[in-house]
């Protein structure tokens, strides 16, 4: 599984997103403050390329103690990408659906080493 | 550890946005598409025209002239004049999260060149979907039934029969249309008939059944009559309507859109059921279409329950309403796949080997892909082939002949303009 640069890690916007493809596999690749992290560009659901759809925090409902619902408001932590084709949100953490984490994302390593980011992938046969 | 040759960096894959090409939105589906590349024939029987592109070139089509300035009148950029769109139908792409709903804002060539604007772009679709046949329904004229304004329905419907028949229909032989039926006017339902259901790619007759009529009244005992005489489908395509007092209690787009759909097609079928349609018509071939798969083991549950106590009520029956229910043919999308068990035992109740059809319903937020079939466990494999186009051929009368170019064939070109 070779490690393959994909990026100076001056030239990462943050946050930010890069979609390549290495090897055969489309890899997306997001950044959030120092931390990185990988992806397959293939969506579980029906395998649409998640990792090119908007970047958006997590929806939330503002529940009260007392039941009170005061409507929708966006996480403060929580950022997701979404699948263009269908909505599916992921976030881009864990890679998790935010309502079933046995839904998620092929993570796929990744790590900054002397100024540059790296993806391993391992070759379609 | 491999760096990037300098000479050589890695392909960078841009965000997906109402801009992007159909091509790279669906650059997937061509990949999956060689999974099916040895099926006979792929057609998807329900894709959708968003209007509000060439509102112009149809409205421009309007008879009356009267309407035609009023229509010209209103236009704008983005604006779609007569048209009862609700203004909670923006939800649709989910505030920008499916962008394609928001399209189609594509580039495309010089129409003098490559042919209509929208021609262009359901070629893109087709051969990214790997389809032989697409066949086309309008958007925004879903929801035409509940416009109070009779002119606007009958007007608009002949205007779209023309722009469809005019235009865009002769220039590829992949894309085939059906006749909209003013319903709320049903002699304006019989001339359309008349006038364009033989035209060249005119594969059958839609009733858009967001609206509140009958459809067992006399009133369209003769249209019934004279489709069946065609020997085309009749096609009732479901919507949504948030207007509608009932659904008017749902705060969220989600809520309506999973019930009106359904809740146009239950009463309609209901209706089509208990006043004997399917014996007063025998050979009409009927088609629902737009409402996934799991409306229909309900109302045939429910219908078999109660015909069996009040059959005084449904006298012109001479079996069981699910066995007409099931000798009707249904379009696939949106399939409802989380609970996959649910899924084969409803596949199993309306005989989906022979009886239904694959449906993509792009460019809308909920499409499916062909592999949404494909990729169902527990089909064979000639129930897959019956659904993705067999079943389409039969109930449309489509030869079985392959139009789409090898699966290859499109990767290459894909991996050409990538690079």
């Amino acid at each position: 599984m070779p490690d393959v640069r994909v990026s100076e890690l001056a030239a990462f916007e943050n946050p930010g997103r890069k979609v390549v493809e290495v090897a055969g596999i489309e890899v997306g690749i997001f950044r959030l403050g120092d931390e990185f992290f990988a992806y397959e560009n293939k969506c579980p659901h029906l395998e649409g390329p998640v990792c090119q759809g908007k970047i958006l925090p997590l929806a939330t409902e503002d529940i009260q103690r007392d039941g009170t619902s005061n409507g929708r408001v966006f996480s403060k932590t929580q950022m997701n990408v979404v699948c263009p084709w269908h909505g599916f949100e992921f976030d881009i953490r864990t890679g998790m659906h935010p309502m079933d984490s046995r839904v998620r994302l092929r993570r796929i390593p990744v790590k900054v080493l002397d100024g540059a980011v790296y993806v391993s992938v391992t070759p379609k046969a | 550890m491999l760096d990037i040759p300098a000479n050589k960096p890695l392909r960078e894959l841009p965000e997906i946005t109402a801009a992007s090409d159909t091509r790279d939105y669906l650059a997937q589906a061509a990949r999956q598409a060689v999974a099916y590349d040895d099926y006979e024939l792929i057609v998807d029987v329900d894709a959708h025209l968003q209007e509000g592109g060439f509102w112009g070139e149809i409205i421009e089509l309007l008879d009356n002239d009267v309407l035609r300035q009023t229509a010209m009148g209103m236009m704008r950029p983005g604006a779609m004049p007569l048209i009862n769109m609700q203004a909670g139908m923006n939800f649709q792409s989910m505030s920008g999260r499916i962008p394609h709903q928001s399209g189609p804002l594509e580039k495309t060539e010089d129409p003098a060149k490559a042919g209509h604007r929208f021609v262009q772009i359901v070629r893109r679709t087709v051969e990214s979907m790997g389809l032989d046949y697409q066949v086309i329904f309008p958007t925004s004229m879903l929801h035409l039934g509940m416009n109070p304004v009779e002119e606007i329905e009958s007007g608009l419907a002949r205007a779209y029969c023309r722009w469809l028949t005019e235009k865009i229909l002769p220039e590829d032989d992949r894309i085939v249309g059906l006749i909209y039926l003013p319903f709320n006017s049903p002699l304006e339902c019989e001339k359309l008939v008349q006038e364009f259901g033989m035209k060249k790619g005119v594969i059958g007759f839609t009733i858009c059944a967001v609206r509140h009529k009958p459809v067992h009244h006399r009133q369209y005992a003769r249209l019934y009559s004279m489709i069946q005489e065609t020997g085309k489908p009749l096609v009732f395509h479901a919507g949504p309507h948030w207007d509608d007092p009932s659904f008017s209690q749902l705060n969220r787009f989600i809520s309506m859109h999973a019930l009106s759909f359904v809740h146009y097609n239950l009463i309609h079928m209901t209706n089509w059921i208990i006043n004997a349609m399917p014996e007063r018509y025998p050979r009409l071939k009927i088609a629902w279409v737009e409402s996934g798969l799991a409306w229909v083991p309900y109302l045939m549950q429910r219908l078999d329950h109660e015909v069996m106590m009040r059959q005084s009520e449904a006298p012109g029956l001479k079996r069981l309403p699910s066995e007409y229910m099931r000798e009707m043919y249904y379009s696939s999308q949106p399939l409802e796949r989380n609970d996959l068990e649910l899924l084969e035992m409803t596949m199993k109740k309306i005989n989906a080997e022979t009886q239904l059809m694959f449906s993509s319903d792009w460019p809308h937020w909920d499409f499916d892909p062909p592999s949404a079939i494909t990729s169902l466990p527990f089909l064979s494999d000639k129930a897959k082939r019956n659904i993705l186009g067999l079943n389409a051929a039969r109930a449309f009368g489509l030869p079985v002949k392959r139009l789409r170019p090898r699966a290859a064939e499109v990767l290459a070109r894909q991996r050409q303009a990538a690079s």
